[in-house]
């Protein structure tokens, strides 16, 4: 099926998050939209697949106009999409996942679904299982029910909203594979991302959007400094990597067992030692969180021995962390670091020390003044969770002690784009001058071999691998994450 | 208490707790799908008092039980229209119900306070009432009970067996996804909140012409309603388990006529409230036995394992939390 979005435009208020978007997608083609965080993309595609309203433009399809304003109508039009944050059902089955929204009758003919699922996943090389509860499927999987759910739905146009972000590169493998065979099958696929990569790998035609608008387009093969031209206006620098003497140890496990994520971690031994930046590869759910929440003082080991600087952390919580001076990001930021509902300086008069009043002409003034310094894209009253992702976490880091010893951050540059995941390592990096170290976890093995000296690689739980960057190389760590070691 | 009937005790608390039962399992389903229907207490004594009227007025049992139903799940609707369709709180709008609906209740239905009043007969189940034992537990009641039985499984099948309890379930987990397959979130939430009050009505029908017949101030169904919320929480959202939660509390409440029988020493009043604490004991089982060191009790023991499973329970994600439109 032939798409093409005329003008649209989507006002939030005074805010135009699409003013006047063109996007023209042919049948069997995988199209690319590029740009950074809050460009405009997730927005245009939500229109695209009914979920928001548009206030102003043209949708065509095949030639002909249509107007819907609900993601049912989009999807008997043929229009699929697969949300950023996936709209599913943790707490059921993959069969009811499957079967929500394509069932009619009294009794439910599951069996023929049950069929369905597999023989859909088999087509596409996924491996589900109908009776498995989603909430035990990583985000890869619940991606591939997405897909194959919209499919069965009988779509046409599948979009898919940052659908790399938090899946292994074995899944992503997989992802682009079924793709690029839906494409051959004639269908289109749209597929949306901040990653470069991505879209040199996948797609055909690229269209790039920086601030609601259309900052130019391009058909394979890519320049790849061109678009990134587009998409920021000028090329941000990477973050410079300084390769420091490590000092005495900070955090040492010994023989550290523990349980959580899907594997738990199983008898794990590290050092960690000062100036050190120490990245965690592995697939979601490794051991690579319970690491760092086993080392934060979150979570007790069932075994034994975590030790921070000079002082016995196993058996203390994670105030004690505080106190030695470490710190803590989880990656769930509006879930695990800030709060929603509260304003930014709402954050900082959290942080006040007592008193029998807030504070808050001093809160205010915190605010404005880490708002400057972070170049946080926000105001004083500004609500946490309307911030961008990049945003989010520039507060949060602001938050962070200003002489830490130990840093422990959880996939830091998850949801940004390039620009705002470069100016988070530059910052980081002064805490590494300052003596600090870094531990951190991240699905991107290319962000790991830029910025960490030392890289610890689990699988199933274990710690596999640990190994210096400058001693290993992306396809080496890519096939010890596959637990397969040379 | 000389002669003690083990099959007289059982067959006490399957018919006690008929109306608990109706009452958890309708609110069951409406916080299935997510909306949380706190007016249950006063509905039920308003529903007892126009069941115990009707059927005063008209003679039919059945009628005071439909029109019950009635007064149910036009409550319902109230609780469903201003906090789904409106975007009240949901707690503040059911509260405010509950006592609404109580001092409605005593209100309207003073004039017919102490009056005899028929009730639902009894109706032993030829042939199976003759079984040993099972015959006088199961098979001696009123049909309110044999429905209460009845209901129990139907709903269980409604919710995990058929596409419009999967619908409910999921409009509950998460209404955002829900609209995004093509469901009309706030319909089905008006719609279970609807069916639950019919069951919340029939509840307190049950009462005033089954269980406890007649009306009056008090009537003795005080306090059913939040009983019934509680047993919801203790079943995990699940209507056979919020049942089986039921009939422990009638068990403990028979148990305690028994007991104080037997202990005239004992002040009356302690078996009257040993109930309620012994309920938050038994969450505080199922709190304990969702954490991690339970888990890694249970290991792969396969009896254990079930065990936990048995306790575990989980709320509807999207409980309490109104859909809005993006």
């Amino acid at each position: 099926m032939h798409i093409k979005l005329i003008d649209i435009h989507k006002h939030y208020g005074g805010v135009r998050a699409n003013d006047g978007v063109n996007l023209d997608v042919p049948p069997g083609s995988v199209h690319g939209v590029l740009g950074e965080n809050g460009a405009g993309k997730s927005t245009l595609m939500k229109i695209l697949a009914g979920y928001i309203r548009k206030t102003g433009g043209r949708i065509l399809f095949d030639g002909r106009e249509v107007a819907y304003d609900d993601p049912a109508v989009a999807a008997r039009l043929g229009v699929g999409m697969l949300y950023q944050d996936p709209l599913d059902f943790p707490a059921l089955t993959v069969l009811e996942n499957f079967m929500l929204g394509q069932t009619r009758g009294l009794l439910r003919s599951a069996d023929t679904l049950r069929s369905r699922v597999e023989s859909f996943a088999r087509k596409l090389q996924f491996n589900l299982h109908p009776d498995d509860a989603v909430s035990s499927l990583t985000i890869g999987e619940r991606q591939q029910l997405e897909i194959i759910r919209l499919l069965s739905l009988g779509i046409q146009v599948l979009v898919l909203d940052e659908p790399t972000t938090g899946i292994s590169s074995i899944q992503k493998e997989i992802l682009f594979a079924a793709l690029r065979r839906l494409a051959a099958e004639g269908k289109s696929v749209i597929l949306v991302s901040h990653k470069l990569e991505d879209v040199e790998q996948l797609c055909d035609h690229v269209t790039v959007l920086r601030q609601g608008r259309v900052a130019g387009a391009m058909a394979a093969p890519f320049d790849a400094s061109a678009l990134l031209g587009m998409m920021f206006g000028q090329l941000p620098c990477p973050p410079e990597c300084g390769r420091i003497e490590p000092g005495v140890p900070v955090l040492t496990l010994r023989a550290v067992s523990a349980m959580g994520g899907r594997t738990g971690l199983k008898n794990c031994s590290a050092v960690i030692r000062q100036r050190e930046v120490v990245g965690l590869a592995g697939l979601e759910g490794s051991g690579q969180g319970v690491f760092l929440r086993v080392a934060a003082g979150l979570q007790q080991p069932l075994q034994g021995q975590v030790q921070f600087g000079e002082h016995a952390l196993h058996d203390k919580g994670h105030h004690h962390f505080k106190r030695y001076g470490g710190a803590f990001v989880p990656t769930e930021r509006l879930a695990d670091g800030l709060i929603s509902g509260l304003t930014i300086s709402e954050h900082f008069s959290l942080q006040q020390a007592g008193g029998f009043w807030i504070d808050k002409p001093r809160a205010v003034r915190q605010a404005r003044d880490r708002i400057d310094t972070f170049n946080i894209k926000g105001r004083c009253e500004t609500r946490v969770e309307s911030l961008s992702g990049g945003n989010q976490q520039r507060l949060l880091l602001s938050f962070l002690p200003t002489t830490p010893k130990l840093l422990l951050l959880e996939n830091p540059t998850r949801g940004l784009d390039l620009e705002s995941g470069h100016w988070v390592w530059r910052h980081l990096q002064k805490y590494c001058d300052a003596d600090a170290c870094i531990v951190f976890s991240s699905a991107e093995l290319d962000e790991i071999m830029m910025v960490a000296d030392r890289v610890l690689v689990f699988f199933d739980g274990r710690l596999i691998k640990d190994v210096p960057t400058c001693e290993t190389s992306v396809e080496a760590l890519g096939r010890a994450i596959a637990g397969k070691l040379d | 208490m000389d002669e003690f009937s083990f099959s007289i005790l059982l067959a006490g608390v399957i018919a006690g707790a008929a109306p608990i039962i109706f009452a958890a399992i309708g609110e069951t389903i409406t916080e299935k799908a997510g909306l949380i229907n706190l007016s249950l207490d006063g509905t039920i004594l308003l529903s007892a008092m126009v069941a115990f009227v009707t059927t005063y007025q008209s003679g039919s049992v059945l009628l005071g039980f439909a029109v019950a139903a009635l007064v149910g799940a036009t409550v319902a609707a109230l609780v469903a229209i201003f906090s789904v369709y409106l975007e009240q709180n949901q707690v503040a709008v059911g509260f405010v119900l509950t006592l609404t609906a109580r001092d409605l209740a005593y209100f309207l239905g003073n004039p017919y306070s102490r009056l005899p009043g028929p009730q639902a007969a009894p109706a032993p189940v030829p042939v199976l009432k003759e079984l040993p034992f099972v015959g006088a537990v199961l098979f001696d009641h009123t049909w309110p009970v044999y429905l209460s039985l009845l209901v129990i499984m139907l709903c269980w099948w409604y919710l995990y067996r058929t596409p419009a309890g999967l619908k409910l379930r999921c409009v509950g987990e998460n209404p955002w996804a829900a609209y995004a397959r093509g469901m009309d979130p706030r319909k089905l939430q008006l719609y279970s909140a609807l069916l639950g009050g019919m069951f919340v009505g029939i509840a307190g029908a049950t009462f005033s012409l089954a269980s406890k017949p007649g009306w009056g101030r008090p009537q003795g169904a005080e306090g059913t309603g939040w009983i019934a919320l509680a047993l919801v929480i203790f079943g995990g959202w699940n209507p056979v388990k919020a049942a089986i939660g039921a009939y422990l509390f009638a068990f403990l409440q028979i148990s305690g006529i028994y007991l104080q029988g037997w202990f005239p020493s004992i002040p009356a009043q302690v078996f009257q409230v040993a109930p309620f604490p012994l309920m938050i004991f038994t969450l505080m089982i199922m709190y304990f036995t969702q954490r991690e060191r339970a888990r890694i009790w249970a290991g792969n023991t396969p009896w254990k394992k079930s065990l936990l499973k048995l306790f575990a329970g989980n709320a509807p994600a999207g409980l309490g939390k109104p859909y809005k439109t993006e």
